[in-house]
């Protein structure tokens, strides 16, 4: 199966949506990433047994952050589908990648961008 | 353990909004117990000010370090060589940790980042309940190892009040009727005479009604 | 009862009198007329009219200022204090500030949460409980002393009630037992909670006579009578520590909404007639919720009129 789907998406792998945390979430957006999904099991299927119950609810955490920071709920989005489902994420990543489009790129990004460099760094 | 819950975002960044370089210290201490101040909601709470100070188009220098205790001098003088680097402290202890990081540098602004609420325990990860109020006379040998001045709304040292409705409290049917656990507990260790014995009235000189308190304990100083 | 009073209410339950109470709630403004139109309508009909003391956590002009009121008309008042909002400094000074205008009765209860109220963000006291209020009268009456150590010679002559509440949680062995430690404490009278459910106040009673209990403190039955269905169900519903079966809730639902107030009455009534035979009860405290005109008419059908007159 050779699907298709945009090739600005980045995928980090891990063991299972319940090692995704608050914090890797909003680094992503720090880094300057437009939007990010967390891609979890079906519910009720975890390896693990409750890890995309567990994400759900963080993302859900990080999506009122974002909302209070002004960079808007819209941009972070969790979804369930089993391995099986290749069409599926294809689906999910057009699906995602056309919603981030029309929100059009993190303003953190624009905001590093015109900022001189050595400013960025300055974080430890 | 000292309970604390995160300040709201908005209520954050209207205190440091004005300080150009600001330090996120955690505590490793009870309010990392809690996950309300420990090293990893210091993480979150400096990105989550990061992003919208960035998003607002005035970006700030925020740094994150967390101490072994804020309630400790020890820890504290570890922030010596560095504070001076911040226009601001925003210190995610109790607010016992937050007024001795201020004792301590006496002219850097030091904000509180957590609302400390209460000594008590954890129920489940992520629910805690308060256990004491810090009387400095702990009666619980006489309620059954209950304690009704923290899980009385009233704190009845003679309860239950007629407002203790199928064993909840009148202030809120979620919450147990403290005098119904005591007398459960008395029951259950077959000791229900205590049950009926008036208490008197308590000595509060030892609460925070005495006055700000204070221990000296001879044998342990140096 | 051990301690004799001045109470008229204490003379008439001494002389095996049925005693009838009932009460005023004082207004939310500085209008003191309201105190006395009300005390007008009842006065006649019962032997000492209670005074509540910010019910329900809700602020209003204070009980000790209104029994003063009362007592300047010739009337006989029950001060009610809670100590939600008072720490035993003041508790102590009213209680010595009522007796000095001639105040013999005295009605000790630890009171609603303010959560309840108009001030729900306060702060409350309970430096005392209702207990350790009642242990307290009796001390500054008997021993002529403040809880500080003060000795004084004037002393408080109170009649020293309080409440129970045979309704309440866990259960009512436990709220026997409660009532017991209240007369540990010094109680003198008890008012009940508003009765709806007949079979757990006989089963209240039953305890406490069993222990003789009712041989030390009058036990006086709480009677409200239901102005129609909708306060039955709020009743039964939302006050915590409040049981009204559904029988009750029925039966007013079963006539015209016209002829429900009346019901309401018909139904306290039966309930005096029923109480009077239960062994223990020794009068009523009639809770007529802004409905003070009914007293009367409730009084004169229960066979409570006209009321005994003592010296």
């Amino acid at each position: 199966m050779r699907l298709q789907y945009p090739t600005d998406i980045r995928i980090i792998q891990v063991p299972c949506t319940g090692k995704v945390d608050i914090i890797h979430l909003l680094t992503a957006f720090e880094e300057g990433a437009d939007g990010v999904f967390v891609a979890g099991c079906l519910e009720g299927d975890c390896h693990f047994l409750e890890g995309n119950l567990h994400a759900k609810k963080r993302v859900q955490r990080v999506k009122e952050i974002l909302d209070k920071v002004g960079l808007g709920v819209g941009r972070l989005e969790m979804y369930n589908l089993s391995a099986g489902m290749g069409p599926r994420f294809a689906e999910i990543a057009r699906e995602m990648d056309q919603r981030i489009r029309e929100l059009g790129p993190s303003p953190i990004r624009k905001a590093k961008a015109s900022l001189p460099k050595a400013e960025t760094e300055m974080r430890v | 353990m000292i309970r604390a819950v995160g300040k709201p975002l908005e209520e954050v960044i209207g205190m440091v909004q004005d300080y150009p370089r600001i330090l996120v210290a955690g505590c490793d201490g009870c309010v990392t117990v809690c996950e309300a101040g420990g090293l990893k909601e210091v993480k979150v709470l400096a990105a989550a000010l990061r992003l919208y100070f960035t998003q607002q188009g005035e970006p700030k220098q925020i740094d994150e370090t967390s101490l072994t205790r804020q309630c400790d001098k020890e820890y504290l003088a570890q922030l010596g060589d560095r504070i001076d680097g911040y226009d601001a402290v925003l210190s995610l202890a109790c607010g016992c940790g937050v007024q001795f990081l201020a004792d301590m540098y006496t002219t850097k602004p030091v904000y509180p980042g957590v609302d400390t609420t209460f000594l008590g325990v954890t129920e489940e990860r992520g629910v805690y309940t308060e256990r004491c109020q810090a009387c400095g006379r702990c009666i619980l040998a006489d309620t059954g190892g209950v304690c009704p001045i923290a899980r009385c709304s009233k704190r009845m040292l003679n309860g239950p009040c007629g407002g203790s409705d199928k064993g909840k409290c009148e202030v809120n049917p979620e919450m147990p009727c403290g005098w119904q656990l005591i007398y459960e507990r008395l029951k259950a260790l077959g000791q229900l005479d205590r049950f009926e014995q008036p208490i008197t009235p308590k000595d509060w000189t030892t609460s925070r009604d005495g006055g700000v308190r204070k221990i000296v304990r001879e044998d342990l100083r140096v | 009862m051990s301690a004799e009073t001045p109470s008229k209410l204490q003379k008439i339950l001494n002389a095996g009198h049925f005693a009838v109470c009932s009460e005023v709630g004082p207004p939310r403004s500085a209008d003191g007329s309201v105190i006395e139109h009300k005390g007008r309508l009842i006065g006649n009909h019962v032997d000492a009219i209670n005074v509540t003391d910010h019910q329900t956590s809700v602020c209003r002009l204070c009980s000790l200022a209104s029994v003063i009121r009362l007592k300047q008309m010739g009337l006989e008042p029950i001060l009610q204090m809670v100590t939600r909002d008072r720490n035993r400094i003041a508790l102590q000074g009213d209680i010595l500030g009522a007796a000095s205008w001639g105040v013999n009765n005295i009605l000790c209860l630890t009171g609603d949460h303010q959560v309840f109220g108009d001030h729900a963000n306060a702060i409350n006291v309970f430096d005392l409980d209702s207990i350790q209020l009642i242990a307290t009268v009796k001390m500054m009456r008997d021993e002529g002393r403040l809880l500080g150590g003060h000795q004084f010679h004037v002393k408080p002559q109170m009649f020293i009630g309080a409440a129970a509440n045979p309704f309440a949680g866990p259960n009512v062995e436990m709220r026997v037992a409660r009532l017991a430690k209240k007369l540990a404490a010094g109680v003198q009278f008890i008012q009940t909670q508003c009765i709806y459910n007949m079979d757990t106040m006989k089963t209240f009673m039953k305890l406490v006579v069993d222990r003789g209990l009712h041989e030390k403190v009058a036990i006086m039955a709480g009677i409200t009578p239901l102005k129609n269905v909708g306060m039955a169900r709020y009743m039964q519903k939302r006050v915590p520590g409040m049981d009204v079966p559904e029988s009750v809730v029925k039966r007013l639902a079963g006539v015209p909404k016209e002829k429900q107030p009346e019901e309401g009455i018909n139904f306290a009534i039966e309930q005096i007639e029923e109480l009077k035979e239960v062994p223990g009860i020794r009068g009523f405290h009639i809770m007529a919720i802004e409905w003070e005109e009914k007293v009367p008419e409730i009084v004169e059908r229960a066979g409570l009129y006209p009321r005994p007159v003592v010296d």
